[in-house]
């Protein structure tokens, strides 16, 4: 079994409720810091345990605290990110839905750390049962004295609130997020000025992923040296991964950043291999910006090595043959599936997300959505396979935030990897309607399980 | 004051010095001529203005002469400050030029190709985007994006199908107006400018939404459909207005004025924003003292013996003839069926069609 640090104490019955979240140990990295610790040193420990932000682009954590900018006389905040609407990933909600109190805690050590006296979650308006569920902890956590004024007699004052989003993909996307909380229509700000310098309000602001700041209760209580144990090179510790697809046993895991990826599908512990039987033919890492890879890059990378459930393993080979671990939301397919209807849906979700006020993005996803609408009915050309190569080129890099790229990223890799399953569905346009493409030359014969 | 240190900043070669706090774009505008990126979105009397439309995208080669570190992406001219010894590469790069054709392509797409009927034809900033950067065939095969017809108000005529989001014309109503009447509604490809539940905007000032955009999106009702700007000629004038400065276009043919607009400078921006008085009710000659005409120096078809130091185009006529000296190039009579002295037009009953021109055998 690998060792566990967020989700080991969710099968305890009841831990959703203080008293019992409390009696397994709950709040103590709060009575640590608040009684023996200066907010530089959560700081610090924080970076010592290398923890990365868990909310796609693994930004080092204790470096974004760091770079807060600490005028005087001007409020700082902390906002917690649990907009999680990027398809495939469900690691947030099975947290807040499971052990919220874990994030009240980690939200309490982290406005230490930052000196935000007035924390805000903004959630995915989707998840409106988990926002009940987060009061309620906050309300609690209020009752037993560990929010508000003067928690603990240390003088800290600190309140959390719950800010429910209205259904749009692209608020997850910092800044975005900062403009909706604010009231206003969730357009991404153009950056800099960064949230650091100029975020909530004009003011200094830090956003963090809901795992990230969860994580921060852990490396409290063993400490951030302890913590850089776990997991390997520079993805230290455990990371959530929300496996979904055609697997045996799709749902949240907790690893240890040190199994590689074919454990994680095949192993028994985890996915439990492909479902029916079948054979795996490609997967999606990340969640649904990044690269899709074809099963003979997922399983080894390029080089030839084992390809890790790491930072750095899994983006090994860059785009041209590796993609990212993103968010965690794993996406596995089997023989059966086809890329281009995929890569379709997926195109279709970045159309309806886009903000639209760029206009790489605004027209660009509204155009590839059309272009593999007919490729995938049949109605294609070959020459919309170059055409849809360069549409996305154009759009990537290009615009203000990286709703543009993460539009873009799926689509290159899926004409990279599989183009001969888009010209075969211009070649066999009725076919394609009948039956999918299938495996091809992309998976290697595997061995089933580990 | 005490004396500000002044940051140099090369574009494509050429080396200039500017204030700290100057975008690149405005740098460019210094300098001037072809290196000035193209703003569709930025508007420099706007605050908060541009970032948006991404036609401005330039290369920095350099970030500053502390950190010569080059940026990895493209970035806004509009929005980025220069440093101190930065390095900026705009039509010097191939990159920046594709990444701007693709971004004019992405506002083509799915605008209505509707330009002989539309008001804003000779003065529009993507008309003479596209001369620049725009391919001659489009490589869009659908049906383009329309929009419901929504009115607006009295004054102002809204053509969403037409609008490249710039968002100009809500910092206007933000920035200007008593109250925003108007905004951008729903997301991606289906953003409009609306008033949702359709009010009129007659607010005062609000009329400066039509000058600042770019596009046809919205035009001056009193103008609608009245004449074609480059018919008309532009000549400052200005009145005593209590509530404006009173400086503006009018835009006359003969004696006429079809409409009146703010003073743009050279690069299409107003500084002096005028009321909807003057704008929509001072159509009489008697209204305003005419100073003379307006100097325009924007390439662009209203210029059109307007321009400010137009040099007069050489006349390679006769070097291309080498000495030879024809009275007309080419006798139309011998290419053209129409002039078959055999055909009598008068004769034909209905008009003429390539049939009445077909050799008869006789
Ligand atoms: C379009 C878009 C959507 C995003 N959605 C989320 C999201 O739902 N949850 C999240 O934690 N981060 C999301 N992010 C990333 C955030 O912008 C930000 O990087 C993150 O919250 C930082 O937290 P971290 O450092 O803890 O990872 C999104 C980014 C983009 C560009
Ligand atoms: S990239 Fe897309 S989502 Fe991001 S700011 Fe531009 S239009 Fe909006
Ligand atoms: S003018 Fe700079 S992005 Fe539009």
């Amino acid at each position: 079994m690998g060792r566990k640090l967020l989700l080991d104490k969710v099968g305890i019955v009841g831990i959703r409720s203080y008293d019992v979240y409390r009696e397994n140990g709950g709040y103590s990295s709060v009575e640590k810091v608040l009684k023996t610790m200066s907010p530089d040193d959560v700081t610090n420990e924080v970076k010592k345990s290398g923890l990365r932000g868990r909310g796609g682009a693994g930004f080092p954590t204790g470096m974004k605290w760091g770079f807060l900018a600490k005028p005087e006389g001007v409020p700082r905040y902390l906002v917690c990110n649990a907009d999680e609407s990027e398809p495939g990933t469900f690691k947030d909600r099975y947290l807040m839905e499971h052990i919220p109190h874990l994030l009240i805690e980690g939200l309490i050590v982290s406005s230490y750390a930052v000196g935000s006296n007035r924390t805000y979650i903004y959630i995915r308006g989707e998840f409106g049962w988990i926002v009940d569920i987060l009061e309620q902890a906050i309300a609690e956590a209020k009752n037993n004295g560990w929010l508000g004024k003067n928690i603990l007699g240390s003088g800290f004052d600190c309140e959390i609130y719950v800010h429910p989003g209205a259904g749009a993909y692209i608020c997850g996307e910092e800044t975005a997020l900062l403009e909706s909380l604010e009231g206003k229509r969730g357009n991404p700000r153009i950056k800099p000025p960064f949230p650091a310098v100029k975020g909530l309000y004009g003011c200094p602001t830090v956003v963090n992923n809901v795992e990230t700041l969860s994580t921060v209760v852990p490396i409290i209580n063993m400490g951030g040296d302890e913590y850089a144990k776990y997991g390997t090179g520079k993805s230290t510790g455990t990371k959530l991964i929300s496996a979904c697809g055609n697997i045996n046993k799709p749902g949240v895991y907790e690893i240890e950043m040190n199994i590689s990826v074919e454990e994680f599908i095949y192993n028994d512990e985890y996915c439990g291999g492909i479902a029916n039987g079948k054979r795996l033919k490609a997967c999606v890492p990340g969640g649904s910006s990044v690269p899709v890879l074809p099963a003979n890059l997922l399983l080894k990378t390029a080089k030839g090595e084992t390809r890790m459930m790491t930072y750095e393993s899994l983006s090994d080979g860059g785009f041209l043959t590796g993609s990212m671990l993103g968010s965690g939301g794993f996406i596995v397919y089997d023989e059966d599936q086809c890329i281009v209807r995929n890569t379709y849906s997926f195109s279709r979700f970045y159309r309806h997300e886009s903000c639209g006020q760029c206009s790489p993005c605004r027209e660009g996803t509204f155009w590839m959505e059309k272009i593999l609408w007919n490729l995938e009915h049949g109605k294609g050309k070959m020459k919309d396979i170059d055409l849809l190569w360069s549409v996305q080129g154009n759009i990537e890099g290009n615009t203000i935030c990286p709703l543009g790229d993460a539009a873009a990223w799926p689509v290159a890799a899926a004409i990279r990897h599989f183009r001969d399953e888009f010209e075969w569905h211009v070649t066999h346009p009725e076919e394609a309607q009948r039956r999918n493409y299938g495996l091809a030359g992309y998976a290697e014969p595997l061995k089933a399980g580990v | 004051m005490s004396e500000q240190k002044l940051f140099k900043v090369t574009i494509d070669n050429i080396t200039t010095e500017v204030e700290p706090g100057t975008t690149i774009l405005q740098a460019a505008r210094k300098i001037g001529g072809d290196i000035v990126p193209p703003a569709m979105c930025y508007y420099s009397t706007l605050k908060d203005s541009g970032g948006k439309c991404r036609t401005c995208l330039v290369k920095v080669a350099q970030g500053s002469a502390a950190d010569p570190r080059p940026v990895p992406k493209l970035v806004a001219s509009c929005r980025t400050a220069v440093m101190d010894g930065m390095v900026v590469e705009n039509i010097t790069n191939q990159q920046v030029l594709e990444a701007r054709d693709g971004v004019v392509e992405f506002l083509l797409i799915n605008h209505p190709l509707d330009c002989p009927v539309c008001d804003q034809a000779g003065e529009c900033n993507l008309q003479d985007l596209s001369y620049g950067h725009g391919d001659d065939k489009s490589r869009f095969e659908f049906v383009k994006r329309t929009f419901e017809p929504e009115n607006i108000g009295p004054h102002i005529q809204l053509h969403m199908n037409r609008c490249i989001m710039c968002y100009r014309c809500t910092y206007v109503a933000d920035q200007l107006t008593e109250e925003r009447l108007h905004g951008v509604l729903d997301r991606g490809d289906r953003s409009r400018i609306s008033t949702y539940i359709s009010k009129a905007i007659d607010n005062d000032f609000s009329g400066n939404m039509i000058d600042v955009c770019p596009v046809g999106a919205l035009t001056d009702k009193t103008f609608r459909f009245k004449n074609r700007v480059w018919f008309t000629r532009p000549m400052d004038a200005h009145r005593e207005c209590s509530k404006c400065a009173g400086k503006v276009h009018l835009w006359m043919r003969g004696d006429e004025v079809f409409r009146v607009t703010g003073r743009k400078d050279q690069w299409g921006e107003v500084h002096d924003w005028i009321c909807n008085e003057c704008r929509y009710d001072k159509k009489k000659v008697s209204d305003w003292v005419i100073e003379g005409p307006a100097k325009m120096s924007r390439h662009s078809v209203i210029s059109v013996n307007k321009y400010y130091g137009l040099k007069k185009p050489k006349d390679f006529l006769p070097e291309v003839m080498g000495g030879r000296d024809p009275k007309m190039l080419m006798d139309i009579h011998d290419v053209s069926g129409v002039n078959d002295p055999d055909i009598d037009l008068s004769a034909v009953n209905g008009p003429a069609t390539s049939k009445t021109f077909e050799k008869k055998d006789s």
